[in-house]
């Protein structure tokens, strides 16, 4: 492993009209958890079924209908608890957060107020080179999901759909360590890609898979480091919760548009009331969601029906012996092993299909080169046509043989990109496809040096020219290359055309 | 710790229990004495005491993560006031 240390990054300032503001933010991400069925009970979690047919008596809520945990669920909650470097409880337990709402057939959720499964942890999110933000995880507690409602299939009635009711979430709740609307977007970013390589979430934000609520509150330059130092929320300001955001374009514009909402209210003399708000997209605005406000008394208490939830170390355990490579130690891997720039391990590492085909494409090859090629050519060109990693056309073994075919010197630089082209559209053994179109690089220097002879010979004026002024003795080498057909590797012929010229 | 009216009036609203005002009064004054008999117990020093969960020795029963239940639509809108098209219709509730 490389030595990772990191510069902390420069909090976002806003110039009010009076001061200067930082920000301070912190979020609770809701990732359902991927398991085949419901927290509590034996119904799917598939999407895209019959509207109210992947539910059970549980999830309906019927009188008498008992939750039994599903211990999948549980593991992948120790799982990404793990991953985030958390404290994990072998004792929890489940509460009841009562609130009426048509989606919540129950009447109230099942969560882990006081005593969550995952206590502390921590996600590293990077913003540039060397420099990146430890953000402190609080906690992670399992809770069940709520149905959806459908409200533009009728003038007067909403539609109601339980499929999605009961399945697992895990919320992820941050400490308010992140300073401004990039870094908010990034630990996204970052938190999603280590649940992806966990696979205890999709991260499928489209779907409302992985949401995010951020509370952002602004404080004069200064104030933080005294809540750092002292834990004391009373050195910031007061803080709103904006709901329930799904793309990381909305969680920036919500979280601009938010502090500079409270830094006006406070430099008018007035007062920041805590409260939920609702990011609208269209208008680019907060609103209050004022009826929120007296369903915010959630009367939690103790789950009746759920026995503490116990859990064996020996398991943890277990579950830790069987983790898979994570984002910061692939990276770090690619880095040492392959010689890759931060930027390009990056790219490479940002989920696993990718970081999985660079390296089978690298594995016994030049790092560098294959990163070139995976992340400049076939990336470049997966995304003009909107293809994934997965439907690649060109697979990563026809691309580690082409790179085979140029480090030999078999083909030149342009055939290989030729080939590429006819690989990607019609396939083929790289090796086969360069013999059958007759792509061979000339690699006698012979015959090179034989048509270099026989320029220099028949224009000596060109000579003369080239050695005052070595630039023109490019001409020279684009003529060998015309007598050769292209197929000379250009950088041979140049040093061949500077040995002869004497340059 | 007594319970008047109005926060009697306010929890019946949160539990979605249509209480007639002049039944508050009544209400306020059995839900204080159910409080009241919390707090008597309150008396008990129960340090280093654990909450108990269960009279039971028990481990919380645990499911596999295989698809067990649903597909039963039918049943599940059965007893519901209005349903249309597999979904639950309820009066229109938009934020």
């Amino acid at each position: 492993m490389l030595d990772l240390t990191y510069e902390t990054p420069k909090p976002k300032v806003i110039a009010g009209a009076k001061h200067d503001w930082e920000l301070v933010i912190g979020m609770e991400i809701h990732a359902q958890v991927s398991s085949n069925a419901k927290l509590f009970s034996g119904a799917s979690t598939a999407v895209g079924a019959e509207p109210n047919s992947n539910v059970s008596f549980v999830d309906c809520a019927m009188p008498g209908m008992l939750p039994v945990i599903n211990e999948y669920c549980v593991e992948q909650a120790v799982r990404t608890g793990l991953g985030l470097k958390a404290q994990i409880h072998l004792r929890s337990a489940f509460d009841r957060k009562n609130y009426f709402y048509p989606d919540l057939p129950q009447g109230y959720q099942i969560s882990q107020l006081y005593h969550p499964i995952v206590g502390e942890g921590e996600v590293l999110v990077e913003m540039a080179p060397g420099v990146a933000r430890l953000v402190r995880i609080e906690r992670i507690h399992l809770e069940q999901d709520a149905g959806k409602s459908i409200h533009d299939m009728d003038p007067a009635m909403s539609f109601v759909d339980f499929n999605r009711t009961g399945v697992a979430l895990m919320e992820i709740v941050s400490r308010p360590d992140i300073r401004g609307p990039e870094e908010a977007a990034a630990y996204v970013v970052k938190l999603r890609q280590i649940l992806r390589y966990l696979g205890t979430c999709d991260g499928d934000m489209q779907h409302g898979n992985l949401r995010a609520d951020v509370n952002v509150s602004v404080c004069r330059v200064g104030q933080y480091e005294k809540y750092q130092e002292t834990q004391d929320f009373s050195h910031l300001g007061t803080r709103c919760e904006i709901k329930n955001m799904n793309s990381m374009r909305f969680i920036q514009a919500a979280i601009d548009y938010e502090a500079r909402r409270q830094i006006a209210i406070v430099e008018d003399g007035g007062q920041v009331v805590q409260e939920t708000r609702l990011y609208d997209p269209d208008k680019g605005e907060t609103r209050s969601m004022r009826s929120k406000e007296e369903a915010h008394d959630y009367r939690y208490f103790p789950c009746p029906d759920l026995l503490p939830l116990e859990i064996e170390q020996a398991w943890v355990d277990d579950i830790a012996a069987r983790m898979p490579e994570l984002p910061d130690a692939k990276k770090a891997r690619f880095m040492g092993d392959f010689g890759l720039t931060d930027y390009d391990a990056n790219v490479l590492t940002a989920d696993l299909e990718s970081a999985a085909f660079f390296e089978a494409v690298a594995q016994g090859r030049d790092g560098k080169t294959a990163a070139n090629w995976v992340i400049n050519e076939l990336f470049g060109r997966l995304n003009k046509e909107g293809h994934g990693i997965g439907d690649s056309p060109v697979s990563a073994a026809q691309l580690g043989g082409m790179l085979d075919l140029l480090s030999k010197g078999e083909i030149t630089g342009k055939m290989a990109k030729e080939l590429f082209e006819i690989l990607w559209t019609e396939g083929g053994d790289p090796a086969e496809v360069a013999a059958a179109r007759g792509m061979k690089a000339v690699t006698d220097t012979g015959a090179i040096e034989a048509a270099l002879d026989a320029l220099i010979a028949g224009n000596p004026a060109q000579v003369e020219k080239a050695k005052v002024n070595a630039k023109l003795a490019g001409w020279f080498t684009g003529q060998v290359l015309k007598a050769t057909g292209g197929k000379a590797d250009p950088a041979v012929v140049n040093a061949m055309v500077a040995a002869k010229l004497g340059l | 710790m007594s319970i008047d009216v109005e926060t009697a009036r306010r929890v019946a609203k949160l539990a979605r229990i249509q209480v007639d005002e002049h039944d508050l009064p009544a209400l306020a004054g059995e839900l204080s004495n159910i409080l009241g008999f919390m707090e008597q117990l309150n008396e008990v020093d129960v340090t280093g005491v654990e909450p108990m969960t269960s009279v039971t020795p028990m481990r919380l029963k645990r499911r596999a993560d295989v698809v067990t239940d649903g597909n039963i639509q039918e049943l599940v809108l059965k007893n519901a006031p209005d349903a249309r098209e597999g979904f639950f219709a309820v009066p229109k509730v938009v934020e």
